[in-house]
């Protein structure tokens, strides 16, 4: 083949492939710009302090918001989050510090099956555990879910963090004479911490956008609960959070109700773009 | 002093060890009891309509409680298959300007990026589709065609379908929006395991970049890539909210393109409310179910790709 023709398939290929990614980046740097543009007219203070009420609301053009969304979101998350990183960080410093245990293979298999089912199966679970035994649709349901599609994605990131550590500050802890499980505490945790809460982090983001399970679990509400800011009254009733209230917004037939799903957008792509820098920002202090 | 230091040592390690293994121990039970659960309330259905008669029923009918999963099994290959392959080379090519070309700079914006809209909600581009792209494509595109092949080719109509906007085409350009982030940071982290040496022989024999590219480093990541494009073909699988906004929910065999279809996860979701009838609930219980195998098979066989193609992967 002639020089000149191997340059020429060089330079189209690197066209392609900057198409190519043009083609991938654009519609989706779209999609970010609608939601901002379409939303921000939305985003009041009536959206953070009042709830959604009935559909006559808006109609009769009385103050609404999402506030029993945003609230709901904020107590199952949480309680997903003190479920899940525990029992995450757990399975993760297993799989890590002790390589020789029985239990890994299983269990490094199953961890990223489950990290790999799709989240619905994971609200069908909680729906067949829980809900329907208890005959009720609740905030705790839904964070169990949540919990359950965490779990897998904290086991990994903790097990990545962890591997990073070099041997020699295992070595020297045990050189001191500490038991393994102090080494673990003392050495090689806060060593890896940045990882770690970038695996939850992570983990957070990931879950906090999902709608099917919590769609299983707990429903939605349209109204805050008489004491709004008793986490129980949303853990053990059907409660609202904004993934799934975004659903039930933007498929619902009011104009005005669009607008509050996109505001609701927002929120999310901001959370999600918040968690992503904080990550940013610890894995770069480590290094 | 001495033996109950070394005492107490072991018992602190012991615990430890046992707390830990409950903690692997949930993690296995989760998985185990998702299989057991599942399987336990698809048994009505699968007894009734047996285990493959469900599976290829194309009848899906709460009123005379005939259910038959054919459709949505369809719907979902169909959208899953067309989704990977419309987003792959794409997701590739970004992947290659990534890893290969850009400069250090563009690289660490482009990483950035993309790992940025690999979270983005599924919710979030669902109200997107729903609201601007459906109407978008069923005014400008969709009915054009339509009204087109009424005057010049009516023959064709029937596979067309009702121009509505909501339907499998939509579904499957946004489900090949969503995965496209991720098939590229897999393909990303697939291209950049390629050891250096491998690229400076190539360059070394005179090779252009797009020799080195084909010759030394795209047979190299082979493996990894595969394994990245099966799991996006797991996550198009289970993809969920996005679909059930957009694909206009029928419970009819996909047959036409343009028109309304159901894939497993999105007639899940959106029958759960007014399944009120005992074997109407268990039987979408039973689609999870299947689609639980078929996630499973998906991800197992993802792994196993990872194991036996990857260069240097011992299978640890």
């Amino acid at each position: 083949m002639n020089l000149q023709r191997r340059y020429w398939r060089d330079r189209i290929m690197l066209g392609l492939v900057i198409l190519a990614s043009l083609v991938v980046l654009t519609p989706l740097l779209i999609v970010i710009w609608y939601v901002v543009s379409q939303g921000i007219s939305a985003l009041n203070l009536d959206f953070f302090t009042k709830d959604l009420g009935s559909p006559t609301r808006v109609r009769f053009g009385q103050p609404t918001g999402l506030a029993q969304a945003i609230a709901g979101t904020f107590f199952i998350d949480m309680a997903a989050l003190v479920m899940a990183v525990p029992v995450g960080i757990g399975a993760g410093m297993m799989l890590a510090e002790y390589k020789e245990h029985p239990l890994n293979p299983l269990l490094r298999v199953l961890n990223d099956t489950m990290n790999g089912m799709p989240a619905i199966l994971k609200g069908l679970l909680v729906f067949t555990l829980v809900v329907r035994p208890s005959g009720t649709f609740s905030g705790f349901a839904g964070s169990l879910a949540l919990g359950i599609v965490m779990l897998p994605i904290i086991a990994r990131a903790t097990e990545g963090a962890l591997t990073l550590v070099p041997w020699s500050i295992r070595e020297a802890g045990l050189a001191l004479g500490l038991p393994r499980w102090r080494v673990i505490l003392a050495a090689v945790l806060p060593v890896a911490r940045p990882g770690l809460v970038t695996g939850v982090l992570i983990a957070f983001a990931r879950a906090a956008g999902e709608a099917a399970p919590l769609l299983l679990t707990s429903l939605g509400n349209n109204f805050l609960p008489r004491n709004a800011w008793n986490p129980l009254e949303y853990l053990t009733k059907a409660a609202d959070t904004l993934p799934q209230r975004l659903y039930s917004l933007a498929v619902s037939p009011y104009e005005e109700w669009h607008a509050m799903g996109w505001a609701a957008g927002i929120i999310l792509l901001a959370l999600v773009i918040v968690v992503f820098l904080v990550g940013r920002l610890l894995t770069r202090r480590s290094r | 002093m001495r033996i109950t230091t070394r005492t107490g040592s072991r018992w602190g390690d012991r615990a430890f060890l046992t707390i830990l293994t409950i903690f692997g121990l949930s993690v296995v039970a989760i998985a185990v009891l998702m299989a057991w659960t599942l399987g336990r309330d698809a048994l009505g259905p699968l007894e009734r309509f047996g285990f493959f008669g469900f599976l290829t029923g194309t009848r899906w009918d709460p009123v005379s409680g005939t259910f038959g999963a054919w459709p949505f099994l369809l719907g979902t290959l169909i959208t899953s298959v067309a989704a990977l392959a419309l987003s792959f080379l794409p997701a590739l090519g970004l992947a290659i300007l990534s890893a290969e070309y850009a400069p250090k700079w563009l690289a660490t914006a482009i990483d950035y990026i993309v790992d940025l809209l690999a979270a983005i909600p599924s919710v979030v581009l669902g109200i997107w589709g729903i609201l601007v792209l459906a109407p978008a494509l069923r005014d400008s595109v969709y009915r054009p065609i339509v009204a087109w092949a009424t005057e010049n080719a009516p023959s064709q109509l029937a596979w067309l379908g009702n121009p509505t906007g909501y339907g499998l085409v939509t579904a499957t350009l946004v489900l090949a929006l969503m995965i496209v982030p991720y098939t590229t940071a897999l393909a990303r982290d697939a291209i950049r395991l390629v050891p250096a040496e491998q690229r400076e022989a190539a360059w070394g024999l005179g090779a252009t970049r797009w020799e080195v590219l084909r010759m030394a480093v795209l047979p190299y990541a082979r493996g990894g890539i595969a394994a990245g494009a099966v799991l996006s073909f797991g996550r198009a699988l289970g993809e969920t909210m996005a679909v059930a906004m957009l694909i206009g929910n029928s419970a009819r065999l996909p047959l036409t393109l343009f028109g309304p279809a159901s894939t497993m996860p999105s007639v899940i979701v959106n029958e759960f409310r007014e399944a009120v009838n005992t074997l109407h609930l268990n039987s979408l219980l039973a689609i999870g179910f299947y689609l639980f195998l078929i996630s499973l098979v998906v991800n197992l066989g993802a792994a196993w790709i990872q194991r036996r193609l990857v260069p240097g992967n011992t299978g640890l």
